[in-house]
């Protein structure tokens, strides 16, 4: 597939390392930054263009005449939204994905329209950020929580300690553990490998567990694997930036939200719009406003400002002064490693976050949501079963007789509003939405060919 | 230094080469000439040493940095020179000694077309064919037909082609994927390998000499199958398809692979090198053709324009047919040409020299100088076709530019004072660091009478001049190998 990138920055170059990867993709990435695109250039097989990405010239000079896919993720939202424009009007880019972070344009009607402002997926970094925050503190314990078909299905990573129920023993015995519920544990992360587990694989202490349940069964299936924490109350976020206000515009109503920000203009602005947080002015990094703020009772702390830096050290110090949990916005892959080692309880990278909503666009095959994991390593992924028993290679047939690539498996398939928990004689039928975990990347492909129609089916 | 990544690739592309030892092969079949064997051994001889080099290392998984792609292509390159002799070493009929063998075979994959042997005219047509094949692989380059075919190169791939391609500007792809790139190249440099072979048919040559003269004209490379080059033909007819094809071949290959993709050929004028190279081929031309008309060289006025395009367009391009011994022309004519060859072919061709765009930019920065000394407080960029050129560029032309002279000076003094005259080690120098082919003086058909020591330096000199001098001396820098 051919893609072109508007716009070098971290978002953007994240994308093009995800996507370039790929043998399939051929990526052209445009930005005004010659020496980032130089860099860019020397780590990644992608082609460069220098030049502003929303002049038709440049977009002409970058291919868009026979590109598949434009992606717009340039700083400004105009620039992405005048750019999806020209490239829907003078090169008919088949589809159009633009960043537009300001709320004031995705909360307005009908404006994303083809004879509007054509954009077929818009994507707000800062939204998704900001809602994979509120899933994590709403299922305190978890370390990931990723929705699938508009939240019906959820799948859920937690990390096992000795605590848990179920740890140190078969799978097979979660059935007599909690007989009432259907679960299914997707995949466990254990020394940094995957497994895809079977009855007998025992969970060990310190395995990360990506498992799948009903939504009101979480908070009991989380209890298997670990101590059960209690509910969130009280919530400190440090940085006063977008996502920082609305992850306490979501949060404010059900918890005790206090925001810290340097800037005494900005906090002055942020007060406005909030109504119950508390806003703080001063420095997340100072110990005597912290304890002054009672951060022993804190449950969860998240370093939220522009710099990661700043993020990591306050969220450090936080914990070191007594919060139960700590959170830290990370763009840097490597800082992720570094800190997840301890000190930090969850590293959110955006890019990871983000990443996902592209990547269902890109596979082939009807597939609506891509959640990558572990940088890229693995995948999960929601795909529509299409055609019949003839011209489908998964419908209407038993999930052991789908000749599945090694390294994945089918978790759960969502049929109209009934979600089905995957059992090894579940059939497959048309318009269901599968739920696959892969922990093999380079099986991708052979993952989408499963879910092509055949040339019989019109 | 990843050396586990360097071995494995340095392996398997020698692994590559040896296939090409196996078209000669089929030659020597058609023509039944029984000299099929040299060529067997040395098949054998590559593939085996490819081998040993890749299988203790074939398991590793380590991706190319930029340094380790300086250091497998100066290396291949060394390498793929020692190799490539191996047959002619082991012909019969050739009996070389070692220096001759490797300075026909690295003559031959550098595109210079400097030659040491005579009585061309009875050699074996399996040999002959040789040698314009090695021309035909180091023309679009060896190392980017491997990126091209061997897709697991990936990014290093790049590093790899950076190395190789020559010319100033080395980011611009002309696709996403480098191998893509790499295909393209090729493809555009195989139809027109066909496109030449077919016109030198139609002008009258055999099949054998046709395809082998398409080999090395649009490599630029000036190999013959016959002592008297292109002058054996006698055919103005021949001679204008040689003239078009080098003209074509000297011309950046990603302006050739836009007029293929969009069907269009205005782009070609748009390009400021191409209308700089275009300029200096007509003037030189110009020049030689006037001045044989004065001094009354040839009889015929139609002879005297074709053998002087043709000498001029040879020459400047770097390919080094001859129709004339032009080393004998009247004036300041043979010195003219020499030194036309300096300029020679545009970046991204196959021909040699220091390449247009360069002296473009040279000129361009002598000029705003000029312009710098009437106002002072101007801001003046050098543009190339409208567009500013950032300093770095600029800068990185005349680094290029200076070590060009003084690797010129040193290997003028290292050649002299082997005991040839001046004239004759000064051609020699430019002939084979511009990967000319013939000189004057002494070397005007043949580098036969050198000394060993005169044809090392020679070898040295050609590879210096195919990888554009700064792949190989990096690798003897210091900095190169600290941690």
């Amino acid at each position: 597939m051919k893609i072109l990138i508007l716009g070098a920055g971290q978002v953007g170059s994240s994308a093009a390392y995800h996507l370039s990867r790929e043998e399939a993709n051929d990526v052209t990435v445009v930005d005004r930054r010659a020496d980032v695109l130089r860099e860019l250039q020397d780590r990644l097989d992608i082609r460069t263009v220098v030049g502003h990405a929303a002049y038709p010239e440049v977009l002409g000079r970058a291919g868009a005449s026979d590109a598949d896919i434009v992606v717009a993720l340039t700083d400004t939202d105009e620039t992405n939204m005048i750019a999806c424009q020209i490239a829907y009007t003078a090169f008919h880019t088949p589809t159009k994905i633009a960043r537009i972070r300001a709320a004031e344009y995705m909360s307005a009607k009908d404006l994303f329209t083809q004879d509007a402002i054509p954009i077929d997926v818009r994507i707000s970094p800062e939204q998704l950020v900001c809602e994979y925050i509120e899933q994590l503190i709403l299922y305190p314990g978890a370390s990931q929580v990723l929705d699938f078909a508009n939240g019906k299905v959820r799948l859920v990573g937690a990390r096992a300690d000795r605590d848990g129920l179920l740890v140190g023993q078969r799978i097979a015995t979660l059935k007599e553990h909690i007989p009432n519920t259907e679960a299914r544990i997707a995949a466990i992360y254990r020394d940094g490998k995957a497994m895809l587990p079977d009855g007998d694989t025992i969970i060990q202490e310190g395995d990360e567990v990506f498992f799948i349940t009903d939504r009101k069964d979480i908070r009991v299936f989380m209890s298997e694997m670990r101590r059960l924490e209690d509910p969130v109350r009280r919530v400190v976020i440090a940085g006063g930036g977008n996502i920082g206000v609305r992850l306490a515009l979501a949060l404010e109503q059900t918890n005790q939200v206090k925001i810290i920000e340097r800037d005494p203009v900005r906090a002055r602005y942020i007060s406005e719009q909030l109504n119950k947080a508390i806003v703080l002015v001063g420095d997340a990094a100072d110990e005597e406003l912290l304890l002054e703020e009672n951060i022993d009772n804190v449950d969860v702390f998240c370093g939220l400002t522009n710099s990661e830096e700043a993020n990591i050290l306050s969220s450090m110090l936080a914990k070191r002064l007594g919060a139960h949990k700590v959170m830290a916005l990370i763009n840097r892959a490597s800082y992720v490693d570094l800190v997840e080692a301890g000190s930090i309880d969850i590293a959110i990278s955006p890019q990871q976050i983000t990443i996902g909503s592209l990547l269902a666009h890109v596979r082939r095959g009807d597939v609506v949501k891509v959640h990558s994991l572990r940088r890229g390593a693995a995948e999960a992924i929601e795909a529509i079963a299409h055609g019949d028993k003839e011209s489908s290679k998964v419908v209407g047939r038993a999930i052991e007789d789908i000749d599945l690539p090694k390294g994945s498996g089918i978790v759960a398939l969502v049929r109209g509003e009934q979600v089905i928990i995957a059992h090894h004689d579940t059939v497959i039928e048309s318009d269901d939405h599968v739920i696959l975990f892969l922990t093999d990347r380079r099986k991708i492909e052979q993952l989408e060919k499963l879910f092509q129609v055949g040339v019989s089916f019109v | 230094m990843n050396w586990t990544a360097v071995q494995r690739i340095l392996g398997l592309l020698i692994m590559m080469f040896s296939l090409t030892m196996l078209p000669p092969i089929a030659i020597d079949a058609i023509f039944a000439e029984h000299s099929w064997l040299p060529f067997f051994e040395g098949f054998v001889l590559t593939v085996v040493a490819g081998f040993i080099v890749w299988l203790p290392v074939h398991r590793s998984r380590k991706d190319l940095r930029l340094r380790d792609g300086f250091l497998v292509v100066a290396a291949f390159w060394t390498v793929l020179g020692t190799f490539g002799a191996a047959p002619l070493l082991l012909a019969d009929s050739l009996s070389l000694s070692v220096t001759d063998a490797i300075f026909e075979s690295m003559s031959g994959l550098t595109t210079t077309g400097a030659t040491v042997l005579t009585g061309l005219d009875e050699l074996p047509r399996s040999i002959l064919y040789y040698r314009q094949q090695l021309q035909w692989l180091g023309g679009m380059g060896i190392i980017v037909l491997a990126v091209a075919v061997l897709p697991m190169l990936g990014v290093g791939g790049m590093q790899l082609y950076r190395a190789e391609t020559p010319g100033p500007v080395k980011d611009t792809k002309l696709t996403p994927r480098i191998t893509e790139t790499a295909k393209a190249l090729w493809y555009v440099y195989l139809a027109f390998t066909i496109a030449c072979a077919a016109s030198y048919m139609l002008a009258g040559m055999n099949w054998f000499d046709a395809l082998c003269h398409s080999f090395s004209t649009v490599a630029i490379g000036g190999f013959s199958t016959h002592d008297l080059s292109m002058g054996y033909f006698d055919s103005a007819a021949i001679d204008l398809v040689a003239i078009f094809f080098m003209f074509a071949a000297g011309i950046n290959f990603s302006l050739h692979f836009f007029a293929w993709r969009y069907v269009s050929v205005k782009h070609y004028w748009q390009d400021p090198e191409f209308r700089g190279y275009f300029a200096i081929l007509l003037g030189v031309s110009v020049l030689v053709v006037i001045w044989l008309f004065q001094h009354s060289v040839f009889d015929a006025p139609g002879e005297t324009v074709v053998k002087g395009l043709f000498q001029a367009v040879s020459i400047a391009t770097t390919t080094g047919f001859t129709t004339a011994d032009f080393s004998a022309w009247p004036a300041a004519l043979p010195v003219l040409l020499i030194f036309a060859s300096f300029v020679g072919g545009s970046a991204g061709s196959t021909a040699g020299g220091i390449k247009v765009v360069r002296w473009l930019l040279i000129y361009k920065q002598g000029v705003r100088e000029i312009a710098r000394l009437v106002h002072p407080s101007a801001e003046i960029p050098v543009k190339l076709g409208n567009k500013a050129v950032g300093d770095k560029v600029i800068d990185a032309v005349w680094g290029f530019f200076s070590i060009y002279v003084v690797v010129f000076s040193v290997m003028l003094i290292a050649m002299m004072s082997t005991g040839l005259d001046q004239v004759t080690a000064f051609s020699a120098v430019a002939a084979t660091l511009n990967n000319l082919g013939p000189g004057l003086g002494d070397v005007s058909s043949g580098f036969m009478t050198l000394s060993d020591t005169a044809k090392w330096i020679s070898i040295a000199g050609m590879l210096l001049g195919r990888l554009e001098i700064f792949t190989l001396l990096v690798l003897i820098t210091p900095t190169f190998w600290r941690h």
